[in-house]
């Protein structure tokens, strides 16, 4: 898979785009980049959070109607048990 | 049919099923009457149904009682009878509070200070854009509201004593003490708190709370200590201090001082088993992979306890344990009739998605509590596993 990979989730609501996030960023080798584009108003709060429990980087840009967010896969996987 | 409604031969009839719903219920933000608070409310169908406003024999009467409650109620705010007004919903409460400081102070300005997690209905009104930002505890920013209540043109302060929805408490005494330094006058939401622990003495110029807190029906109690400046815009209303339009229904005033009076007594009891039995939902949860249990784990109401499960849908957790026989309310996009989530969870930064909230029930109105915190804390693992097997997130 390549390191930058898109993932459209426009139109879709929570919990599909962090979820379709979730799975475009696994077995991706630390340091390659996912972009997430959604409209969903959770998103904005679950995508963050989302970044933080798996320790990846994140940024946000707004595009008016929707959001696009940058997934940088972080080196340490913080997936608790 | 069970919670269903009974038909009767002649006519139709829409006496409810006397069938229990309290068996698993962890959803208590209205949750069901003190048993004495309905024999109250029984009891006061005979002898307090008159407008307590009318100069005949009933009427008489329904005032003597009217006035008994509002005594009653006022001691549970640390309040004068005189200062304290009931009105039809806690909302119905905190809007005229807070309307009532704003109108009176229009002259100082129209800002509202208040925090990103206070009820919708206040920062429907603050303008929830310019809210004082939280921890991701829920807790008020303390710097950021010293800022913002001394700042220009600010009319009024919302506070609440703790959030219902997470539990965290709010560090009233220095928030109030803000307000009181820069002569901005202070409306405590004590909506989520009262009957689960005591009131901060003297904090608040006006305090609303809810007799459906203490096990009493859904009745506002709005308090404007003596010496604040408020006044209602027109048109003029007669009831209830110059508050209402009209006077409360006597029965329900009755029936929430008969609550008050027992939850009181059993208040101390009553917390320390809660806090016992959230603690152990607390920790099932926190048992459980990727969920986030959230707000402050310790400085919070003692019934409350909410936590989010990632990658997972809050409506289908809250089927899931139901199907399970465990009552529990969520603060997800999915469950709301918006499609928001819960402002409260946006504020604090956390996991909107796979909510679930549970609000312990007093003991008095659900004695069966113990079991349905047992219930939910065996069942709780497999809900999530079933769920997220059902979505198919289990291996993300």
């Amino acid at each position: 898979m390549s390191g930058d990979a898109t993932v459209d989730a426009r139109g879709t609501r929570c919990p599909v785009p962090v979820i379709r996030v979730a799975r475009a960023t696994q077995d991706l080798s630390p340091g390659s980049t996912v972009v997430l584009l959604a409209d969903d108003v959770a998103a904005r709060s679950d995508v963050p959070a989302w970044a933080r429990m798996r320790g990846h980087g994140l940024t946000l840009e707004d595009e008016g109607s929707w959001t696009r967010y940058t997934v940088v896969v972080g080196t340490t996987v913080a997936r608790s048990t | 049919m069970e919670g269903g409604y009974r038909r009767a031969v002649a006519h139709t009839t829409v006496q409810p099923s006397t069938a229990s719903l309290t068996a698993g219920l962890l959803d208590a933000s209205r949750g069901p009457l003190h048993p004495l608070a309905a024999q109250t409310l029984t009891a006061a169908l005979g002898v307090a149904w008159a407008d307590p406003g009318a100069r005949h024999a009933p009427g008489r009467a329904a005032r003597a009682h009217l006035d008994t409650a509002r005594a009653v109620l006022a001691g549970a705010l640390g309040a004068r009878p005189d200062e304290l007004s009931l009105h039809g919903s806690a909302e119905e409460a905190l809007a005229l509070g807070l309307d009532g400081l704003l109108h009176a102070r229009r002259r100082a300005g129209d800002r509202t200070v208040a925090g990103a997690t206070e009820r919708s209905v206040l920062l429907l009104r603050a303008g929830a854009e310019d809210a004082v930002a939280v921890e991701g505890t829920g807790r008020v920013d303390a710097d950021a509201w010293e800022r913002a209540v001394a700042a220009p043109g600010v009319a009024a302060a919302v506070l609440q004593t703790a959030n219902g929805e997470v539990g965290t408490r709010q560090p009233v005494e220095r928030l109030a003490r803000a307000a009181r330094d820069a002569g901005v006058p202070l409306l405590l939401d004590a909506t989520a708190s009262v009957g689960r622990e005591p009131l901060p003495p003297g904090a608040g110029d006006v305090v609303v709370a809810d007799a459906a807190s203490f096990g009493g029906p859904p009745l506002g109690l709005l308090v404007v200590r003596t010496g604040t400046r408020s006044s209602l815009p027109a048109p003029r209303r007669e009831a209830e201090h110059g508050r209402a339009f009209a006077a409360p229904w006597v029965p329900l005033a009755l029936a929430a001082a008969e609550a008050w009076r027992q939850t009181e007594h059993a208040c101390a009891d009553d917390t320390r088993e809660a806090r016992a039995l959230v603690d152990r939902v607390r920790a099932a949860a926190a048992g459980v992979r990727d969920v986030e249990v959230l707000g402050d784990p310790t400085d919070a109401l003692p019934h409350v306890v909410t936590f989010s499960v990632l990658l997972a849908d809050g409506e289908a957790l809250v089927d899931e344990l139901a199907a399970r026989g465990v009552a529990v309310a969520s603060g997800s996009a999915c469950t709301s009739s918006t499609l928001r989530p819960s402002h409260v969870l946006a504020a604090m930064g956390v996991l909107t998605h796979g909510n679930v909230r549970v609000t312990l029930p007093l003991a008095s109105v659900a004695p069966d509590r113990e079991d349905a915190v047992a219930l939910l804390c065996r069942e709780l693992p497999d809900a999530v596993r079933a769920v997220r097997v059902r979505m198919g997130t289990e291996d993300l």
